[in-house]
């Protein structure tokens, strides 16, 4: 006779489905990008001693309201994270692993420059506990990394890539496409020389405007020639899937690929819906407690975050507990990136069953249901804001 | 009280943009009325929309007083009226409130087709007309051509036409004295019972209905009670005052006189511009003659974006009727966008004020159907029925003919655009009936349909003649012609808030420019969408809307879950704009925009 299955569901809280991890905000970098709307801020003087001392403050301001929990991932992101001292990473990394029990597999993830790297800085990190590096090549050549505002070479980047590869077992890379006057041509051979270097994972992204950065400018300006218009930027997304795919990196979410089982355990517990405390200057965080899910966020400027930091002992800027809605949609909108989808028993118990008007997303071949998962297809995938507009407004 | 020997009411009238409200402003300025500080440009064009347009849309009236040669002070009542052809109706009525007008004339463009409009209109209501040349600060003004243009064109003794620049205030002292030289004295009784006009009247957000009158006979002072002669209405004057153009509270209005009083009026409706206002004792028996009522000739729907909003457009329209004594609405209901109303205008032009009015003022979303002229629809069975809209049109096969609005325009163009004209005249169904030419100008007069003019035309006709012409229409009857029902189908699904009457012969290019104009005006969808134009289950123009290829975020992480969800919260809020039929969510500005032609 079969024993009854314990029912867990009660005790199981939402986010664990996906797991926790802490992300820490480095906010410096040795030059602006234009196209850049990160929290990142040049700086001719940098209080390293300042730095740690905060991190470490707000590590154990959290740790009093997680208590143990198992870790699953540490991101340093930036910014410029490679710019950081050694030193401090290790003693974040050192400080968390004295508060939380941590997975087999902790991934310690830190995105790195081309032009900060050097051997010597790349093994204090894998000393100070980092195992995988995220490395910002953004383009292979030096016309296009120009017009990108970068300030490193291609040359450089390769350089890099030899050096990150040589010192830790998990190495990433981004190229940023869909840039002024690539043509297909032109994106499908850097590609392939990318996939050639036989990287186990990648992230592509479609050159953004974001508001507010220098490129909104110029592009408001008149400027800012030669950029795709919907349908060639249809067609490099295309090609990306189909050279990916072929390469035996296919997409797990919008722009990330991977080999099977090299995805980035951090990123996933975003798109899982899991809690992650956001350390640092600007830093946003997702924490369950008490059954409650908080959003939290933290003074952007790296200035007011140290003062409120020394002064107050927190560089919380303010939290919101999200409603049940929130806290849905959040689900939907970020799990539905990836090609796996979401699990529909969770948005069930998140949503309050709240119906979801697939037919015709279905019928159009945008979605499907299936072993209890709902997933967008590969013609969805590149649309997937038309998609979730449908989902979330209710048609009148 | 003021004697009315010391009284003087005029109007100001003249083509679009010939410079009513900037010589309105140097009146104000130099007779002291408002502060220098507190003077702007065409201050009195007070609405949003009239400041953004650089247009006025609404007659304004203001008091002015201006001590003269004759050693004694008059008091002024200016009424600033619209040029533009869609609000000659508030020319008309502004103009039974005074004595005489005004005819401002740009000297460097001379006559235009509003000119000879509103000069008729003067004459009609027996006017004192003084002519005035204005911009003569222009290198291009020519003032002894206008005047000689006004004599031949119009017929009107131009010899003591006052030459001004009402930008520079060159000339103003001039107009002042002829106001009061010129023009004659208002006539009128003190003793007689009181009859005024009720000449406008809005709705204020503190003061509640303002109502403005022009007194003819008898006194009116605060706290009397008085009697709207149409409506029936009684009411006791709370407020009396006098517009400077600020209120100015007053004791009392005697013959001549112009001002506005309060009086907790409740109802919108008993408000009716043209009546005549009288005490409740001792009235008047004698009503004044009322305005002409203005005949609306164009029809569309107006629907709330948001159906929940339908009794607050309700009232929207009601109190914007206050305000605008011509435009009409009747309640109607559509399967595809639930309650609204079909609104009468004077043109196109009204219909996107009244429409830009009601959201900003009221602060309520609409979507627009296409406009639609009335046609008259002879039945088999001899009866004649109105057709304000397209989708009531009947089975053809109960329908004997079709009869559409036709009307006289009056085009004044120089020479050289006079091919590109005739043209547009031509392809718009158009019949000649007089060419006949004043220097270099020619003035044509053409018979056109109704239906041909009122979406673009005058749009068109700028755009032919890089804005040297000018154009006035009227009404003259209805013509059988060979019309038929345009359908516009969305992705297989009619959509008759899109569907139009058209004339056989123009169906096909009708047809084919609207559905490229919605190729453009509705968003590309997850799915591809026809777009085809049909009379009568035949498809005669079809175009495709290709689905859409790529919209999503690139980058997405733990920070960027707050600004990706505000940028669906503004999508969604742009959906709202948006109507759907069947699976497809076409703008709301489709609708009208989809009608405009571009040849
Ligand atoms: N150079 C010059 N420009 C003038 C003069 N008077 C008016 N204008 C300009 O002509 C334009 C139209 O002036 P308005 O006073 O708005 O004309 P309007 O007749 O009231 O126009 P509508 O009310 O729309 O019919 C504005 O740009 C004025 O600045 C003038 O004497 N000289
Ligand atoms: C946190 S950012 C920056 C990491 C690192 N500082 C660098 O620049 O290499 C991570 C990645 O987002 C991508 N990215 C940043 N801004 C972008 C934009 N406007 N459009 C597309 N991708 C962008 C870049 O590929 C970048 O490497
Ligand atoms: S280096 Fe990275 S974080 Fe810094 S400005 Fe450039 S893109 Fe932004
Ligand atoms: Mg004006």
């Amino acid at each position: 006779m079969p024993l009854p299955a314990p029912d867990d569901t009660a005790t199981t809280e939402d986010w664990q489905a996906a797991g926790f991890g802490i992300y820490v905000h480095w906010p410096y970098c040795a030059a602006k990008c234009p196209y850049c709307d990160f929290n990142s801020h040049v700086a001719a003087t940098i209080d390293h001693a300042r730095w740690i001392s905060s991190y470490l403050v707000e590590v154990e301001r959290y740790f009093q309201e997680t208590g143990p929990r198992l870790l699953r991932s540490v991101f340093f992101g930036g910014g410029t994270p490679s710019l950081m001292d050694p030193a401090t990473v290790a003693e974040v990394i050192a400080a968390i692993r004295a508060r939380w029990p941590v997975a087999n597999d902790l991934e310690i993830t830190l995105e790195a420059n081309p032009g900060s790297v050097e051997a010597g800085r790349f093994r204090a990190f894998r000393e100070a506990g980092v195992t995988r590096v995220s490395l910002g090549l953004q383009a292979l050549n030096d016309p296009d990394l120009r017009r990108l505002g970068r300030i490193h070479s291609a040359a450089e980047g390769l350089a890099a890539l030899e050096v990150a590869r040589a010192t830790f077992d998990r190495v990433s890379f981004d190229l940023i496409y869909a840039r002024q006057d690539q043509t297909p041509d032109d994106w499908r051979a850097e590609l392939r020389d990318a996939l050639a270097l036989q990287p186990d994972h990648l992230s592509l992204y479609q050159l953004t405007v974001e508001p507010g950065t220098a490129f909104a400018d110029r592009l408001a300006r008149g400027g800012l020639r030669g950029l795709p218009d919907e349908d060639r930027a249809a067609d490099l997304w295309d090609m990306t899937q189909e050279l990916t795919a072929t390469a035996g990196l296919p997409p797990y979410e919008t722009s990330n690929h991977a080999r099977a089982g090299a995805e980035s355990i951090h990123n996933r517990i975003y798109w899982q819906s899991g809690d992650w405390l956001g350390i640092g200057p600007g830093a946003h965080g997702r924490l369950t407690l008490q059954g409650t899910r908080l959003a939290t966020a933290a003074f952007r400027a790296p200035a007011a975050w140290l003062d409120a930091v020394e002064r107050r002992g927190t560089g919380e800027s303010g939290r919101d507990a999200l409603t049940e809605d929130e806290r849905a949609e959040e689900f939907l909108m970020m799990g539905l990136r990836l090609t796996e989808g979401i699990d529909m028993a969770r948005w069930t118990r998140l949503s309050g069953d709240r119906p979801l008007p697939l037919a015709s997303l279905r019928d159009d071949g945008m979605m499907t249901l299936s072993d209890d998962r709902l997933r967008v297809t590969a013609t969805g995938r590149p649309v997937l804001n038309a998609i979730l507009r449908a989902l979330l407004t209710p048609s009148r | 009280m003021t004697d009315p020997a010391r009284i003087r009411n005029f109007s100001i009238v003249a083509h679009i943009d010939h410079g009513k409200s900037t010589l309105a402003d140097r009146l104000i300025q130099l007779t002291g009325t408002v502060a220098e500080r507190d003077m702007k440009e065409q201050m009195l064009d007070s609405m949003d929309i009239e400041r953004e347009r650089g247009i006025t849309i609404k007659a304004n009236t203001v008091r002015i007083e201006y001590p003269a040669k004759d050693g004694h002070t008059y008091t002024l009542n200016l009424i600033d009226t619209p040029g533009h052809v869609d609000f000659a109706y508030e020319v008309s009525r502004s103009m039974r409130a005074v004595e005489g007008s005004l005819l401002v004339v740009d000297a460097s463009q001379g006559v235009e087709a509003q000119t000879l409009a509103n000069v008729y209109q003067a004459i009609d209501a027996g006017h004192e007309i003084v002519p005035v040349l204005n911009k003569i600060d222009l290198p291009a003004a020519e003032p002894d051509r206008v005047k000689a243009q006004i004599e031949d064109v119009i017929g009107l003794d131009a010899s003591d036409a006052i030459p001004i620049s009402a930008k520079s205030g060159l000339g103003i002292p001039d107009v002042l004295e002829a106001i009061v030289t010129r023009l004659p004295a208002p006539k009128g009784d003190r003793t007689a019972p009181l009859t005024a006009m009720l000449v406008d009247s809005w709705y204020d957000a503190y003061l509640g209905v303002v109502v403005m009158i022009r007194v003819m006979d008898g006194v009116v002072r605060k706290g009397d009670r008085i009697r709207m002669m149409q409506t029936g209405a009684i009411y006791g004057i709370d407020r009396l005052a006098v517009l400077k153009p600020a209120m100015q509270d007053i004791g009392e209005l005697g013959p001549g006189e112009i001002g506005v009083f309060t009086a907790s009026i409740k109802q919108v409706r008993d408000t009716r511009v043209g009546d005549t206002i009288t005490h409740e004792k001792g009235g008047t028996d004698t009503p004044l003659p009322g305005f002409k009522p203005s005949v609306p000739v164009v029809f569309c729907g107006l629907f709330p974006v948001d159906a929940a909003e339908f009794e607050d457009l309700r009232d929207a329209i009601e109190k914007l009727a206050l305000n605008d004594a011509s435009f009409t609405s009747e309640m109607e209901t559509s399967a595809a966008l639930g309650f609204g109303f079909r609104c009468g205008f004077l043109g196109l032009l009204h219909l996107e004020v009244v429409r830009e009015r009601l959201e900003r003022e009221f602060d309520i979303d609409l979507i627009t159907t296409a406009p639609s002229v009335v046609y008259h629809i002879h039945m088999r069975d001899g009866t004649v029925r109105e057709l304000h809209n397209p989708a009531d049109m009947p089975d053809l096969t109960y329908v004997d003919h079709i009869e559409e609005p036709r009307i006289q325009a009056t085009i004044l163009v120089p020479d050289e655009y006079l091919g590109d004209v005739l043209k547009l005249c031509q392809d718009r169904r158009g019949i000649q009936e007089q060419l006949t030419y004043a220097g270099n100008r020619a003035m044509v007069v053409y018979d056109l349909p109704l239906n041909e003019v009122v979406f673009d035309f005058y749009d068109r006709l700028k755009s032919v003649t890089k804005g040297y012409a000018s154009f006035d229409y009227h009404l003259t009857g209805y013509r059988e012609d060979h019309l038929v029902k345009m359908q516009v189908l969305v992705n297989e699904e009619p959509v008759d808030a899109l569907s139009m009457m058209v004339h056989r012969d123009r169906a096909e290019s009708r047809g084919r420019v609207m559905c490229e104009k919605l190729k453009d005006l509705i968003p590309r969808h997850m799915f591809k969408i026809p777009i085809q134009a049909a009379i009568g289950g035949r498809v005669i123009a079809r175009e495709t809307i290709s689905a859409m290829r790529k919209d999503v975020t690139a980058k997405c992480y733990g920070g960027d879950i707050t600004r990706k969800k505000k940028l669906l919260e503004k999508q969604k809020a742009g959906k709202k704009k948006m109507r759907q039929f069947g699976k497809v969510e076409i703008p709301q500005e489709a609708f009208i925009n989809a009608l405009k032609m571009d040849s």
